[in-house]
């Protein structure tokens, strides 16, 4: 019995769960029934339980709902009472007037993070990882980090508070440079994408400097010290030492961004959405609560929800695969 | 905190100008992300008239407290801040617990079924039912309109999760096996021997989802319809944010008239602070916390 217990001394220590799977346990030669096994870890199986709970209902119930995709759900009937209609929902989406502008205005906001919010973190980490006063690195980084614990109705009110058209600090020091007609930053349609890209410069480049720089911080120095022995100045070093170092980690980054194209984040998007810049704002995640939580139409909602989250799927394992092409280890 | 290794350079002339220059860019940057907090800091205790005639300023001419005067005697107000204060309480004891029972047995390799729940719980990452199943589940458990839909959906987050499971893990398993010859049970094990050792990642988490309910916002939004009990957020974001329809909802709040400039100030203000007193000590654990994440998975 007791050294049943211990199994997994066989397993190497090292590698990932998912590495580790499937289990290799060394089978007694009787196999134990599946009520003693129960039995025996009833206490590991009790503490599981409530989590596992938690995911079936709030989960992997959400994941059988996705079927009123594929019927005209009618509150009054029910999952199984309301009627299928295949992919009736899909087809209004596909030929609908709104579709190109949801993919148009999400796959924007997915191309102007890509391009201005992903490399941030990695310029602000390897500036300050050339930072050679450890007080003041450490400053900084204290600073920057703050952000990104501030909730999205406090980013969105600050920047309300700061580009508004009648009394915005930012708002007036700009028309003070400028001059011209007074510009309201926070209704126009036409400045609603760069503030959303502002927004999240803001309030997620410090934060997104942590990985890059536990990453700098594993290079071995004597990669450095042998550098310099060859003669390589500050710059080579960076370019051949400290850039292919965080290579790996820049990828797996990507990676994860890329599964969430599709998310443009409702919270933010839905708060800097007005009457003026509706047609500009609306992407697939607030379209989908506009459309359902608001106007009722959950069925439609629902497979608008789908179809996004499905891209999603498609996305991260595509640059999965891509970048095992090209390479580099991947996420999975 | 990561610690880099101290480089050294030979000083060339480029190199010094470089350094001075990265500093300056660096320090503007933390500039260009506090100054916008201290502004409203200063602000919310300026007067109307300062802030509507003063371009910018950290500290104000005439110190006033009227706007937290006003918004503290203010029914709408002062329950929609209690309400939080609770909600956060309850629902981070409710979360830490939750995530701390499940992620023990996850931990433990010989444990039969495991791995089916890890991959049920990594595939939860990769695809999801969706705001509007989620929203139908959370209606038919009765749960709109009730402070349990601020918590219960969100009780485990996957992440935290795999990344607690993963400190479990590094747990030296001697230890364990000592408690069990003396005659505990795993129940003993993990409350004895397991959670007193889990101190730095219960602090942690408590911390992090404790300022993930603070700072929700959706939920609310989805689930809570009477303005009676909304929580904190939902007022920042009525009182403050730029959208045609605020005046509409503005007259369903109690409030006596459009709040004027310093309230928004004010409601920022006391919605920021409590993560703000926090910083420093979320600041000790957070980035070991994300680094066993990301390392160990």
């Amino acid at each position: 019995m007791a050294t049943d217990l211990v199994p997994e001394v066989v397993q190497p220590a090292a590698g990932s769960s998912r590495q580790a799977s499937p289990p290799k346990r060394k089978r007694p030669r009787r196999p134990v029934p599946l009520w003693r096994e129960l039995f025996r870890y009833r206490w590991l199986y009790l503490l599981l339980l409530p989590g596992l709970v938690y995911f079936v209902v709030f989960k992997y119930l959400p994941m059988y709902g996705l079927s009123i995709a594929f019927k005209d759900y009618v509150p009054f009937l029910g999952y199984s009472g309301s009627q299928w209609v295949g992919l009736e929902h899909f087809r209004e989406l596909f030929t609908g007037p709104d579709f190109g502008r949801l993919m148009f205005n999400t796959l924007l906001l997915a191309l102007l993070t890509i391009v201005f919010v992903f490399p941030a973190p990695i310029v602000v980490a390897l500036l300050l990882n050339e930072l050679r006063v450890n007080v003041l690195k450490r400053s900084v980084q204290s600073l920057i980090y703050i952000p990104h614990f501030l909730s999205w109705t406090i980013v969105a009110s600050l920047t309300y508070l700061l580009f508004s058209v009648d009394f915005g600090v930012i708002a007036n020091w700009i028309h003070g440079l400028v001059g011209g007609q007074k510009v309201d930053y926070v209704a126009q349609a036409d400045w609603f994408r760069p503030l959303i890209v502002l927004q999240l410069l803001w309030k997620q480049t410090g934060w997104g400097t942590i990985i890059y720089l536990a990453a700098l911080a594993g290079v071995d120095s004597q990669l450095y010290e042998a550098a310099r022995v060859d003669g390589a100045g500050r710059w080579r070093q960076f370019w051949h030492i400290t850039l292919p170092a965080i290579r790996p980690t820049i990828v797996v980054m990507a990676i994860l961004t890329s599964g969430h194209l599709m998310d443009s984040g409702f919270e933010q998007i839905w708060l800097m959405t007005t009457s003026l810049n509706r047609d500009v704002a609306d992407v697939f995640d607030t379209f989908v609560y506009y459309i359902g939580i608001t106007q009722g139409a959950f069925s439609y909602a629902t497979a608008v929800g789908l179809f996004k989250g499905l891209v999603g799927v498609l996305l991260i394992f595509g640059s999965n695969w891509l970048a095992k092409r090209l390479g580099q280890r991947g996420l999975f | 905190m990561p610690r880099t290794p101290t480089v050294r350079y030979y000083d060339s002339k480029g190199s010094r100008a470089f350094d001075i220059l990265n500093a300056v860019l660096l320090i503007g940057l933390s500039l260009v992300t506090v100054l916008p907090l201290l502004y409203v800091l200063a602000g919310s205790f300026a007067t109307e008239s300062e802030i509507s005639s003063r371009p910018f300023f950290l500290w104000p001419e005439k110190f006033v407290t009227d706007t937290y005067t006003y918004i503290f005697s203010t029914g709408t107000f002062v329950r929609a801040l209690l309400t939080t204060i609770c909600v956060t309480a309850v629902g981070t004891v409710i979360q830490l617990l939750l995530t701390l029972t499940m992620a023990y047995p996850l931990a433990k390799r010989y444990l039969p079924g495991r791995t089916l729940v890890l991959n049920l719980v990594i595939f939860t990452l990769v695809f999801s039912g969706g705001m509007i199943p989620t929203y139908l589940v959370v209606r038919d458990l009765g749960l709109l309109d009730s402070y349990w839909a601020l918590i219960l959906p969100l009780a485990i987050n996957p992440f935290y999760l795999i990344v607690v499971k993963s400190f479990f893990q590094e747990l030296p398993e001697a230890l364990e096996e000592a408690a069990r010859i003396d005659g505990c049970n795993e129940l003993n094990v993990f409350l004895r021997i397991v959670l007193p050792l889990s101190k730095p990642i219960i602090a942690t988490f408590s911390l992090f989802y404790a300022v993930a309910i603070w700072n929700d916002y959706m939920s609310p939004l989805l689930y809570i319809d009477d303005s009676k009990k909304w929580t904190l957020q939902m007022i920042v974001r009525q009182l403050t944010a730029a959208n045609a329809d605020s005046a509409n909802v503005l007259q369903q709040l109690e409030t006596v008239t459009f709040p004027e400039q310093g309230l928004k100030f004010a409601v920022v203000v006391v919605a920021t602070l409590p993560i703000l007193l926090f910083y420093p000590f979320l600041q000790k654990h957070f980035a070991k916390g994300v680094l066993i994440g990301s390392v160990k998975e």
